[in-house]
């Protein structure tokens, strides 16, 4: 028997049981469906977190007081003791160093703002004019800290915070007063929304001294530096180590985190979530697979007679299997068509109801699905294939 | 030409063993017309299984134009199933699924030939067997006589040397059962070898050499003086 005419024959068979047919190309189709669409979601809360992460700036290195017990892991550096503060002299030495594009320094916290009749609490930003281009950030209006302006009594306003308190005027060139201090009103952020849970339409951000003085402190939150390029950013790193070594009578007490090592971090983390929901969609497949099996193997104990008939006619046990084999195979090949064709529909649903999510199935995802679920198909049918090619011809005509 | 030498094939029923052909010594020339007739159980399906290599001897030989085919592999056998032998059986044993067309077509895809050359010949024999109205018709959709005319018309599309029938008219009635034989001995007409298990003694007395079997054994043998 020919290949041509086994498939047609096991195509035919396919049709003839529509029903049989139906359930398992949908068994299939539903496991390479959830494959695809599960990672598809995986992949694209990957690739939301990486936009979100490299959206706060571009080589990115942040230097923080105290010593991480292994490098890298900047959660012993949040919970160490900081023997150390950060000055604002240690941020321009680190300013100083040829790696580094630009710094600045970066203190926190809280303060009233109040206008008019307005009055509500603000988180505060002190830094230098480079925090806004170091952190992505864009001045819908005015400037912050223009050239040659130097560090007089400016404030810039996130977009909310402006709009609340001067609805109706230009808030640039406007009075405010935040704690105990008046400030002018340079300019006004780009509205952004949220990043990284930190949304930059409801800080204000003023000169780093200001801050200084308004928080009775000397020492600096962070010191943020962008490197010259991204193959600046592990020497930039060194160098930071380095000096602040060298400064600070020899000990290592400072941590400098890079956006990139986060940022890889991150992506293996979700890569590897992402293959393990994988996994588990692969799992439905076997169960698939299971019923295939199941399915093939009642086949074959309804069609016995046909089997016998088949082989009295003179088909060899290998035309048997094969025309079982060739069934399986193309009942688990529509399944995974299908199974492909509703993971893209489902993907592009999801897409459209979460736009911030990108959630394309990888491909690596949707191969490794339809190869899983044509080697289920595959091995699944091997059983009932052999079964019928087995059976006795004379006992199989017996049967009705 | 076939050859039965010393044939024997036991079945076990737990402790029992049922002696379903004891001893067979049978020799059939081409293109003889043989009937073969005998109580229920008797051993005459067994006979013809053996002869179509559907099933095997547990002890004897069997040749079939001079050649040994109980020492033949599966695939040898079946080639031989395909090219040599065509079965008739009582129930028809057409696949429910297919059409009459597609039905008589069977063993020329199992062969191997191709589409257009199967088409012709399937119209060959749907035109000769009077099927052609009902080519497209599912077993289900036929009398019992249009029934048993595909299945002859499958059993004859590779042009057999032997035609083994097994009680091919105990569905039908009387009548059609007669122009099933009236087919069958057609064919014979033309040089096959026509094996035929009938229950109907009238039926039966048409062929030229009548065997009798009981308990697995060929009691008579008769060839009638006009061969
Ligand atoms: N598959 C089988 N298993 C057990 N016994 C069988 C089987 N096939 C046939 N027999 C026995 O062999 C004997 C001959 O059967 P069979 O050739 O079918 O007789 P007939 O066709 O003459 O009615 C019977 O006794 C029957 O019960
Ligand atoms: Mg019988």
């Amino acid at each position: 028997m020919t290949l041509v005419d086994t498939l047609q024959t096991s195509f035919k068979a396919v049709l003839s049981y529509r029903l049989r047919s139906l359930l398992i190309i949908l068994a299939m189709a539903l496991g390479v469906a959830a494959v695809v669409m599960l990672t598809a979601l995986g992949d694209g809360a990957r690739n939301y977190v990486i936009n979100q992460f490299s959206s706060i700036g571009t080589n990115l290195l942040v230097v923080l007081p105290g010593r991480a017990e292994t490098s890298g892991s900047f959660l012993g550096a949040v919970l160490g003791q900081t023997p150390r503060d950060l000055t604002l002299k240690d941020a321009q030495l680190i300013g100083r160093l040829p790696q580094v594009r630009r710094y600045a320094p970066l203190n926190v916290g809280e303060a009233e703002l109040s206008a008019a009749n307005r009055l509500r609490a603000v988180t505060v930003l002190g830094s230098n004019a480079n925090l806004i281009p170091i952190r992505h950030m864009k001045l819908a209006q005015g400037s912050f800290m223009a050239q040659g302006a130097g560090s007089n009594a400016q404030i810039v306003l996130g977009a909310k915070i402006a709009k609340e308190f001067f609805p109706r005027t230009q808030a640039v060139g406007q009075r405010i007063r935040l704690g105990d201090s008046r400030f002018l009103v340079s300019g006004v952020l780009m509205s952004q929304g949220e990043t990284m849970g930190f949304n930059t339409d409801e800080i204000v951000i003023i000169p780093i001294d200001y801050a200084q003085t308004m928080f009775n402190t000397t020492s600096l939150f962070r010191i943020l530096i962008e490197a010259k390029s991204h193959s600046e950013i592990e020497p930039a790193k060194q160098a930071v180590l380095a000096a602040m070594k060298q400064s600070h009578d020899g000990e290592e007490d400072i941590t400098v985190i890079t956006q990139d090592a986060i940022l890889s971090t991150f992506d293996r983390i979700l890569q590897a979530l992402t293959m393990a929901v994988a996994g588990i969609a692969a799992i439905s497949l076997i169960v698939a697979g299971i019923l295939v099996m199941n399915v093939m193997l009642v086949a074959v104990s309804q069609r016995t007679a046909e089997i016998g008939l088949l082989k009295a006619i003179g088909a060899t046990s290998a035309d048997i299997r094969r025309l079982f084999f060739a069934e399986a195979v193309l009942l688990s090949m529509a399944g995974a068509i299908l199974g492909f064709l509703l993971g893209q529909c489902g993907s592009l649903m999801l897409r459209l109801a979460f736009p911030q999510l990108p959630a394309w199935p990888p491909a690596w995802a949707t191969i490794t699905g339809i190869m899983v679920a044509l080697t289920t198909g595959v091995l699944a049918s091997i059983l009932p294939a052999s079964k019928a090619a087995k059976l006795d011809a004379v006992n199989a005509l017996g049967k009705k | 030409m076939i050859r039965l030498t010393a044939i024997t094939r036991t079945f076990h029923m737990g402790e029992q063993a049922v002696y379903a052909l004891n001893d067979i010594n049978l020799q059939i020339a081409s293109g003889e017309y043989v009937s073969i007739m005998g109580p229920s159980g008797s051993g005459k399906s067994t006979l013809l299984n053996i002869l179509g290599l559907l099933d095997k001897p547990d002890s004897g030989c069997y040749e079939l134009d001079e050649k040994r085919v109980t020492d033949l592999s599966e695939t040898e056998q079946a080639q031989i199933r395909r090219e040599k032998i065509g079965f008739v059986f009582q129930s028809f044993h057409l696949v429910p699924r297919l059409t009459a067309a597609e039905n008589i077509e069977l063993p020329l895809t199992l062969s191997g030939i191709p589409s257009e050359q199967r088409q012709i010949r399937v119209n060959e024999a749907l035109q000769a067997f009077e099927l052609k109205q009902r080519a497209q018709h599912r077993p289900a959709e036929l009398s019992g006589g249009q029934r048993q005319r595909v299945a002859i018309a499958r059993a004859t599309i590779m042009q057999p040397s032997v035609i083994l029938a097994d009680e091919p008219t105990g569905n039908l009635d009387h009548q059609i059962g007669a122009e099933v034989m009236t087919l069958l001995e057609n064919l014979h007409h033309r040089g096959t070898t026509l094996i035929v298990v009938t229950h109907d003694r009238e039926l039966g007395a048409r062929a030229h050499r009548q065997i009798g079997m009981r308990d697995g054994k060929i009691l008579t043998d008769h060839t009638d003086d006009a061969g």
